[in-house]
């Protein structure tokens, strides 16, 4: 048991004791250990002066961290509803057969372990899995058994990796499977960009300035709610501290979406520079890149990128040459939850905590990471910040629609000839895009992913934009052949593993929903159950703490209002059998009262 | 100090700056229902009961500070039906035997239960199967009965201000748990004072038990909230 006290130790020393580094503690005695027993657990705590409960806390929370042993090799396979579709359970049925052991469970010999996990941003190329951090996509039968045998020999996991994808994805730093596949280039994203453009022009003026061009872009946030980014930056500005911090939300976690991936492998230059436009804006030094855990594997090329940054002086002291501006951008790995990608909750993660959303007030722009005030920005935002930099704010307010200025990038994924990345105008509609994409005569198309909406036919004419199909990137075209219920079924257990479990409503009303649905979908459903469900959604939504709890039962609630029939199909014809007749009861009564029964549904 | 006016369902109140609008309602007699929250501790909105409409959008009582001006509904249908099935999903979700309950008539969820005169559950009950932990020292952790109000962890901390509890998991497999060393030094003063904290059943001293009789006990001969409706 030295083994542990030494690993502990050490990864401890390497973070010099810095509570807000215990995930990374964690991170690092995980990959030593394989696992973070209590024992690791007590002594993390006791070197680093916290009690035990609370490190037992963030090791638990996080999908990544295992109390119990996950093997030397670990195998996380996506089962988000796009990798169900396209071939997931037979993978699961090849891993499971070729290894010996269920998803959830290690081997015996304890060498191998397989976990499910939630959507890792391959949708495009599913079925795909990460094994000890590695992204293996496109899996096959055959390719699963290559990799079991590969792993009982005992081989390194990366070596196993066959044909590299495409761009930085060849990279010495990333060697990566993963494809990009950007469709189609837009003129704010995927146009050509000279690195330290942005940063020159916004140096030269005030940072008023900057915050008026972006206001004057009428940008919004990128993530999916919209918040207009001229603004929150000026919030973070005024609002009184000692330091300002810029933290740019690259955990991207909504299932469907894998814009940020492309953007972060093939375009990083240009959104750190958009940090550091920011870190100017709003008076900071610092940016913190928080990256989601399962984007691991692009760490190092970005470390690389952030140093080359630095070289060039559009990083680091007096940065892109103006004198007093220093601004610096460091890199904080999430572990594996979904509710990270709530601003605060990604704030509370990076300083090394459970991911659990703040109450607000205050905002993160008045009191954000550590104490100061923060602006939080989506990874798209911020390339674009760095385009309106170069072009000016009435050039990007030309495009799109009234309130849905620019381009947007979205991920399309599921029944479609062409999966991928497609920069779009804002106000495209929905029939364009299924074109444009090949999934036309889908049977729905799931937009802003599981927290979005799902939209039928009668819909496909209405337009991608804030007013009236708005989203964060994520698109899933759904064809025919697809049953919409068990989608639906999908994205409720997504939604009941990634819910921080703070209050009441989120926590133990998904469940009592998702009981509901399956009832329904069994057959066992009335329309009184139909009746419940519907208004169950809506104290949910009504009544959760954050943005999590309060769309959760969208994939529940806009499915019953577009896709009404399939429920009603699964009900059982009679609401309630009795053999009492409620009406012939009535008859007497009202007669002499003269008034007319109001049964429903007499 | 400087004093605003608001509004709770069209009564004219007053509050001091900083206050939420559940501690301002309370001193103007009106009672929003609360669980999590606590005296002396900083809120958690992690209930949801004290939730009311501040300019057409629900939030939580305990969390927002009042505004000059601000117009709060509390007391409509939807709200009180929203606040009742709260309570309902917290019978369901945990395993609530008040009959032998120690905490039976100084239970707040229990107090709540007969407020809103919650019959049956409109939810059917989960029946989740959660621990007993008795192996500490002090105090006993009855996880069947814990509504993860967060009241322990944020009110019971050591002298250097070390959480003795804490959460473990997330999502519907959220527990409350507590550090055994921490437990092991607590005083017996700390010890009675987290049983007290706890609003419902899941944290109970050793030893002592049903020292007060049921009949006699807090919510016994008026229901919760009547000491501050005037």
């Amino acid at each position: 048991m030295g083994n542990i006290a030494e690993v502990v130790s050490k990864a401890v020393e390497s973070y010099q004791k810095d509570p807000t580094r215990l995930l990374d503690v964690i991170r690092d005695v995980q990959d030593a250990l394989g696992q973070v027993s209590d024992e690791a657990i007590v002594q993390i705590g006791h070197l680093m002066n916290l009690s035990k409960v609370d490190v037992e806390g963030v090791v638990t929370f996080y999908h990544f961290f295992s109390k119990s042993p996950v093997g030397k090799y670990t195998v996380y396979l996506n089962n988000s509803a796009v990798a169900v579709m396209m071939g997931r359970g037979a993978i699961a049925k090849a891993f499971e057969k070729e290894v010996g052991c269920s998803f959830g469970s290690l081997s015996e010999d304890g060498k191998i372990g397989l976990y499910d996990t939630s959507c890792i941003g391959m949708n495009d190329q599913e079925p795909a899995a990460i094994i000890n951090g590695v992204v293996f996509t496109n899996l096959t039968e055959k390719r699963v058994k290559e990799l079991v045998t590969g792993m009982k020999a005992g081989r390194n996991v990366s070596d196993m990796v066959k044909d590299l994808g495409d761009g930085n994805n060849q990279s010495e730093l990333v060697k990566s499977m993963v494809k990009n596949n950007i469709r189609q280039r837009g003129s704010v994203l995927f146009a050509p960009y000279e690195s330290g453009s942005a940063l020159r022009k916004a140096v030269a003026g005030t940072p008023e300035d900057v915050i008026n061009e972006i206001k004057n872009a009428e940008l919004r946030g990128r993530g999916g709610a919209g918040f207009p980014t001229g603004m929150k930056w000026d919030f973070c500005r005024r609002a009184q501290g000692e330091r300002h911090y810029v933290v740019c939300n690259a955990d991207e976690g909504e299932p469907g979406t894998f814009k940020d991936r492309v953007i972060l492998t093939e375009i990083p230059e240009m959104l750190f520079e958009g940090m550091a436009v920011a870190g100017y804006a709003v008076g900071a030094a610092e940016g913190i890149l928080y990256l989601r855990a399962e984007y691991m594997y692009l760490k190092k090329f970005l470390e690389k990128v952030l140093d080359d940054l630095r070289k060039k002086n559009i990083l680091g002291k007096n940065a892109g040459g103006k004198t007093g501006f220093d601004f610096d951008v460091k890199i904080q790995m999430g572990a594996g939850a979904y509710i990270c990608g709530e601003e605060s909750a990604l704030i509370q993660s990076a300083e090394g905590k459970r991911g659990e959303p703040r109450n607000r007030p205050p905002f993160p722009v008045q009191r954000g990471y550590g104490g100061y005030p923060t602006t939080v920005n989506n990874v798209e935002t911020l390339c674009a910040v760095s385009r309106i930099m170069v072009e000016g704010g009435k050039w990007f307010a030309s495009m799109g629609t009234v309130q849905s200025r620019g381009m947007k990038l979205l991920s399309v994924s599921g029944d479609c000839d062409k999966p991928g990345i497609y920069e779009v105008e804002w106000g495209i509609t929905l029939e364009q895009l299924l074109k444009t994409v090949g999934g036309s005569g889908a049977q729905a198309v799931v937009i802003g992913g599981p927290s979005g909406t799902i939209v039928g036919k009668e819909a496909f004419g209405k337009k991608v934009c804030y007013q009236e199909l708005g989203t964060g990137g994520s698109v899933i075209v759904i064809s025919k052949k697809r049953n919409l219920l068990e989608i639906v079924h999908n994205f409720m257990e997504f939604f009941i593993e990634e819910s921080c479990g703070w209050c009441v409503p989120c926590r133990a009303g998904n469940v009592i929903i998702t009981n509901k649905l399956e009832k329904i979908m069994a057959g066992n459903g009335t329309k009184t159950d139909l009746a419940e469900l519907e208004s169950w959604c809506k104290i949910v939504k009504g009544m959760s703490r954050c943005g999590l709890g309060q769309t959760s039962p969208n994939p529940i609630a806009t499915t019953i209002a577009n896709f009404r029939s399939l429920y009603e199909e699964k009900l059982k014809k009679v609401e309630y059998e009795t053999g009492f007749d409620l009406l012939k009861s009535v008859q007497e009564s009202c007669k002499v009262a003269n008034r007319k029964p109001k049964i429903e549904g007499h | 100090m400087s004093e605003l006016t608001f509004f709770i369902d069209n009564k004219e109140c007053k509050a001091k700056k900083g206050q939420t609008i559940t501690e301002a309602a309370r001193d103007n007699g009106v009672y929003i229902p609360t669980l999590c929250d606590y005296p002396g501790i900083r809120p958690a909105g992690t209930c949801r009961i004290c939730t009311v409409k501040v300019n057409g959008r629900n939030m939580a009582g305990c969390t927002t500070p009042v505004e000059e001006g601000m117009i709060v509904e509390n007391k409509t249908a939807e709200l009180e039906d929203m606040r009742k099935a709260i309570i309902e999903m917290l019978f369901v979700e945990g395993n609530h035997m008040c009959p032998t309950c120690e905490k039976s008539g100084n239970c707040d969820l229990q107090a709540l239960g007969y407020r809103y005169t919650m019959m049956v559950p409109r939810f059917p009950y989960l029946w989740p199967s959660r621990e007993i932990d008795a192996s500490m020292p002090k105090i006993v952790i009855d996880k069947n009965r814990c509504i993860q109000c967060l009241r322990c962890v944020r009110g019971i901390t050591t002298a250097d201000g070390k959480h003795i509890f804490g959460t473990l998991h997330r999502g519907d497999k959220t527990r409350i748990s507590a550090d055994p060393e921490l437990v092991a030094a607590m005083t017996d003063e700390q010890a009675q004072k987290a049983m007290d904290i706890c609003p419902v059943g899941a944290i109970l001293k050793r030893e002592v038990g049903f020292k007060v009789p049921m009949g006699k006990r807090k919510y016994d001969s008026a229901p919760i909230g009547s000491d501050i409706e005037k």
